[in-house]
């Protein structure tokens, strides 16, 4: 059944937004590693994890439409899943790092042993195994979700509510990280890694690997994604968001409905965070911080909701000017950011995609109107000649 | 050998200046001076013993000189010199006249930390006796933290002309300390407990602690009763104290999350930007006393009375633009508004940072906000006594208005139905419009505030922004009385929790707290009733 859903017909848009994303997969790596440096088409080596930055994101951002744009859940704590699928990861390599360490301590990592710790908190045990960690990415911040969504959605917390509840559970799991005592390296995080799956971080090759995994896991996050919003739940799922009342008044459990799509998210996002933390070599408490996640709202917004392609293109585009912009002018880049909040929502609603699609469509309806018209007037023209040769008959 | 004789001579001055207690004004304390300039700390402490016990009216200068590094003697010791006016010219000590016969190997008399203890100790104690009140009770102070029997006779002197009752009680305190180290009979040291134990505060209960172990065992039981007593009467202080701190620190969130309350209760707009209004009143506030220094020195105490309207006016009309130029185009879509006015916030931040720079700007306390009194056990400062007048004033100003003024009543009837009120004649947009500033303005009058207990950055509102949402959140929304609730509720326990689980753990249970009772009570405590609270 599963099988069955995943390659069900999806939209045109989609399976060439996977083919796209499936394409760079391909392309970036060997880009960077085989055709030479003086080439044109030659990806320069500091660009891969900069595009892998930007494919995380682009994964953050369809996981935040998921609730947003087809369930109307504005989350503003998608942020603290990412993180935790980050720190899960990033326990997985700070094992890796063994007695590399400047203590060298075989067990412990460095931040422990500068702290004075004697044994490895029993929650760090296991994340030695690269499946059980990548286990961990998914199940942290899908049970978190769970956990959270189970209450709030079964009290039927909506709207600003639950944005500000889950903006106050990113921040308390900000402030719970920063503190040395919980035994996730506090203010510096986790940092310094060297391996993963016995590969060197820092290489060309491990780096044009990850930027592959990540787009591959992005296309894979595309068609589940269609899937879900494709399938007869999707539409329900559109219809919470449109009418919530409605839709529990004609026998749907709406809570069960939104639990799911929220721990799915939730886990996708967790997915991006961990995918992130290997090409940018550090996950820190910062990642927790609330502007992050709301940050997150607005390439999702710029993009489109509820398209699946637009929060790809949103998070792809915005990053990418944030990278030139705080390069070129650093003064300006909030003013920027700030006008985009702005100007996103009193002009652009829709978003990009959106408002492309709408474009099409009404220039789609032009056509039809433009046709029914030609075809009326072309009947018109007929029945006048045929008038015409009437005519002479009933003059005569 | 040496130094054994040195030590004997000081062993000497001392046991001189034990001796001669009655004639210790007149007498010739010279060789006490030059003792200072022994070749160990110890020796030297023990020398600026004996010379504040000598009683003299000049070891007060002496001493001062001493901890200033002016005085001189040979590195070998012996005869201790005064810096003079010019290098390499000397003066004596003790009648300031230029010294003829100087030794050629001198050098500065150097001080550690034992010494500079002693030498501050000695100078208190000489202050007792001085016409200043204030000074009299730092030095009672002082003599009760470090209780020497030297300064017994001192003390009993002193107290014979104290007439200040505060200052004679430190003084009596201090004797009782003192007694309880001397072997003075069971009945002055049973008197001299009960003394101690009447002061009821933490330095009393370490002292009878202290004394609990080589106290005679007849009034041991005695001394823990006081102990006892003492550790009760500070819990309750402790809750007190406690409950206070939460009263400063909620008044402070009331403050945050009052503004926010109109806006978000009252209008239903999610203003992320609020805290920005908050940052923008606390720069107002910094302005307006820059320009006050500059144009008016004199009053600068008073700026605050110019900051508060100020930052009111401007934060207000800040707020008006805000919503004529964005917000009214999204009302129906607090989604979106709360997007809209996130990136407002983040322009207002970067247009600050661009203007002020990313640093702290000082604003100062006037003269009247610092300083601290004391009621019974609690310390209470001053400018966080006035931030809570100031807090209270503000929520009782809003409720008149909300209340008894024409605005307040379009604006309830706005709330309540839109529709309804606009067909009665109210221009609802002008209302929406003058509600967003009110709410803003409000934010301002906070910043106002906050400058006087945070630092004045780009950053300050951010810091306030989620739990000023907590408190609104909380205290359920579009009733005023749920935010004086939500606030000072939330402000009391965190300061409650503080001990237990530290500030940051404190906050965080504060925040699952929160995130539960919404469950529980999605509308917040006071929630309004009936239909149009629904969507």
């Amino acid at each position: 059944m599963i099988t069955q859903m995943l390659f069900r017909r999806h939209e045109k848009k989609t399976l060439w937004a996977v083919f796209l994303i499936l394409l760079a997969a391909a392309f970036v790596p060997l880009a960077n590693l085989i055709i030479p440096e003086d080439s044109a088409f030659h990806v320069p080596g500091y660009l891969v994890p900069l595009l892998g930055k930007y494919l995380c994101y682009a994964l953050l951002a369809l996981a935040l439409d998921l609730v947003w744009g087809y369930c109307g859940i504005l989350s503003l704590g998608h942020g603290a899943f990412f993180a935790l699928g980050g720190y899960a990861m990033g326990m997985y390599l700070m094992r890796q790092i063994g007695d590399r360490g400047v203590y060298a301590n075989p067990l412990l990592p460095d931040f422990m042993v500068f702290l004075n710790w004697q044994e490895l908190p029993w929650y760090w045990y296991g994340f030695n195994h690269f499946a059980f960690a990548a286990l961990m990415v998914l199940l942290v911040p899908g049970l978190l979700a769970f956990v959270f969504g189970w209450f709030a959605f079964r009290s039927r917390v909506t709207g600003v509510y639950l944005s500000i509840i889950t903006q106050a559970m990113t921040y308390a799991l900000l402030l719970a990280f920063f503190r040395n005592e919980m035994g996730f390296g506090g203010n510096n995080g986790l940092t310094d890694f060297k391996e993963i799956l016995g590969f060197n971080v820092q290489a060309g090759g491990t780096r044009a690997a990850l930027f592959a995994a990540t787009a591959i896991a992005l296309a894979l996050a595309l068609v589940l994604s269609s899937a879900i919003v494709r399938s007869k739940y999707g539409k329900v799922l559109v219809g919470v968001r449109d009418a919530e009342s409605r839709t529990r008044f004609l026998g749907y459990r709406v809570e069960n409905m939104k639990l799911f799509i929220f721990t799915v998210s939730a886990m996708m996002a967790g997915v991006a965070g961990a995918l992130y933390v290997p090409q940018v070599g550090i996950i820190n408490p910062g990642e927790f911080a609330p502007a992050n996640s709301i940050e997150v709202v607005i390439w999702t917004a710029v993009g489109g909701r509820g398209t699946l392609i637009g929060p790809i293109i949103g998070a792809i585009l915005v990053n990418f000017g944030k990278s030139i912009f705080t390069a070129a002018f650093p003064e300006f880049w909030l003013f920027a950011l700030g006008a985009l909040f702005v100007a996103t929502t009193l002009f652009l609603p829709k978003g990009v995609v959106g408002t492309v699609q709408q474009f099409l469509a009404r220039r789609k309806d032009q056509k039809k109107a433009d046709a029914v018209e030609q075809a009326y007037h072309d009947k018109a023209a007929k029945a006048e000649s045929q008038l015409a040769i009437l005519e002479p008959q009933a003059a005569e | 050998m040496y130094r054994a004789i040195q030590t004997f001579l000081v062993a000497l001055c001392l046991l001189v200046s034990c001796l001669a207690a009655g004639l210790r004004a007149q007498e010739d304390i010279r060789p006490l001076v030059d003792a200072l300039g022994a070749t160990t700390f110890p020796q030297k402490i023990e020398a600026v013993k004996a010379l504040a016990a000598s009683g003299n009216p000049k070891v007060g200068d002496i001493l001062q000189n001493l901890s200033d590094g002016k005085l001189y003697a040979p590195k070998t010791g012996g005869t201790v010199f005064l810096e003079g006016p010019s290098d390499g010219a000397y003066l004596d000590v003790l009648t300031g006249s230029a010294a003829t016969e100087v030794p050629g190997n001198l050098a500065k008399i150097r001080l550690n930390n034992g010494l500079r203890g002693a030498i501050g100790t000695a100078l208190s104690q000489l202050t007792l006796l001085s016409p200043d009140r204030s000074a009299r009770l730092a030095a009672s102070r002082d003599l009760l933290k470090g209780a020497n029997p030297d300064n017994l006779d001192l003390l009993n002197s002193a107290l014979a002309q104290e007439k200040d009752a505060e200052v004679k009680a430190t003084m009596e305190a201090a004797r009782a300390v003192i007694l309880l180290k001397t072997d003075a009979s069971a009945e002055d040291k049973k008197s001299a407990i009960d003394t101690i134990a009447a002061r009821g505060n933490r330095d009393a209960l370490t002292i009878l602690t202290a004394a609990l172990d080589n106290a005679p065992d007849d009034l041991k039981p005695a001394i823990q009763t006081h102990i006892n007593t003492i550790n009760r009467s500070l819990a309750v202080w402790d809750v007190a104290q406690n409950i206070w701190y939460g009263l400063s620190l909620g008044s402070v969130l009331l403050l945050a999350a009052i503004g926010l309350a109109i806006t978000f209760g009252v209008m239903g707009i999610i203003n992320m930007a609020h805290g920005e209004m908050v940052m923008l009143g606390a720069y107002t506030t910094y302005v307006v006393q820059q320009t006050v220094a500059a144009v008016a020195p004199g009053i600068t105490d008073y700026s605050l009375a110019f900051a508060v309207p100020a930052a009111f006016l401007f934060t207000g009309l800040v707020g008006v633009g805000i919503e004529r130029s964005v917000i009214r185009w999204l009302y129906g879509r607090p989604l979106e508004t709360l997007l809209a006015t996130w990136g407002i916030s983040l322009i207002l931040q970067q247009a600050i940072r661009s203007i002020f720079g990313p640093t702290n700007r000082q604003v100062d306390n006037p003269s009247w906000m610092s300083g601290v009194f004391e009621v019974g056990g609690l310390a209470i400062t001053y400018n966080r006594m006035w931030i809570i007048v100031f807090s209270l004033s503000v929520f009782v100003a809003l409720l008149l208005l909300l209340k008894r003024s024409k605005f307040g009543l379009q604006m309830r009837a706005v709330t309540q139905n839109r529709r309804m009120a606009s067909s009665m004649g109210i221009r609802t947009p002008w209302v929406d419009a003058l509600t967003f500033g009110l709410g803003s303005g409000i934010a301002g009058m906070a910043g106002v505030a906050l400058s006087q207990i945070d630092n004045v950055s780009p950053n300050l509102g951010q810091n306030y922004i989620i739990d000023s949402f907590m408190v609104v959140v909380f205290g359920g929304v579009g009733n005023l009385w749920g935010t004086l609730v939500g606030a000072l509720t939330l402000g009391i326990a965190n300061k409650f929790l503080e001990p237990y689980a530290g500030a940051v753990l404190g906050k965080i249970l504060i925040l699952v707290f929160i995130i539960l009772f919404i469950q529980r009570r999605p509308r917040g405590l006071f929630a309004l009733k009936g239909r149009a609270v629904e969507q």
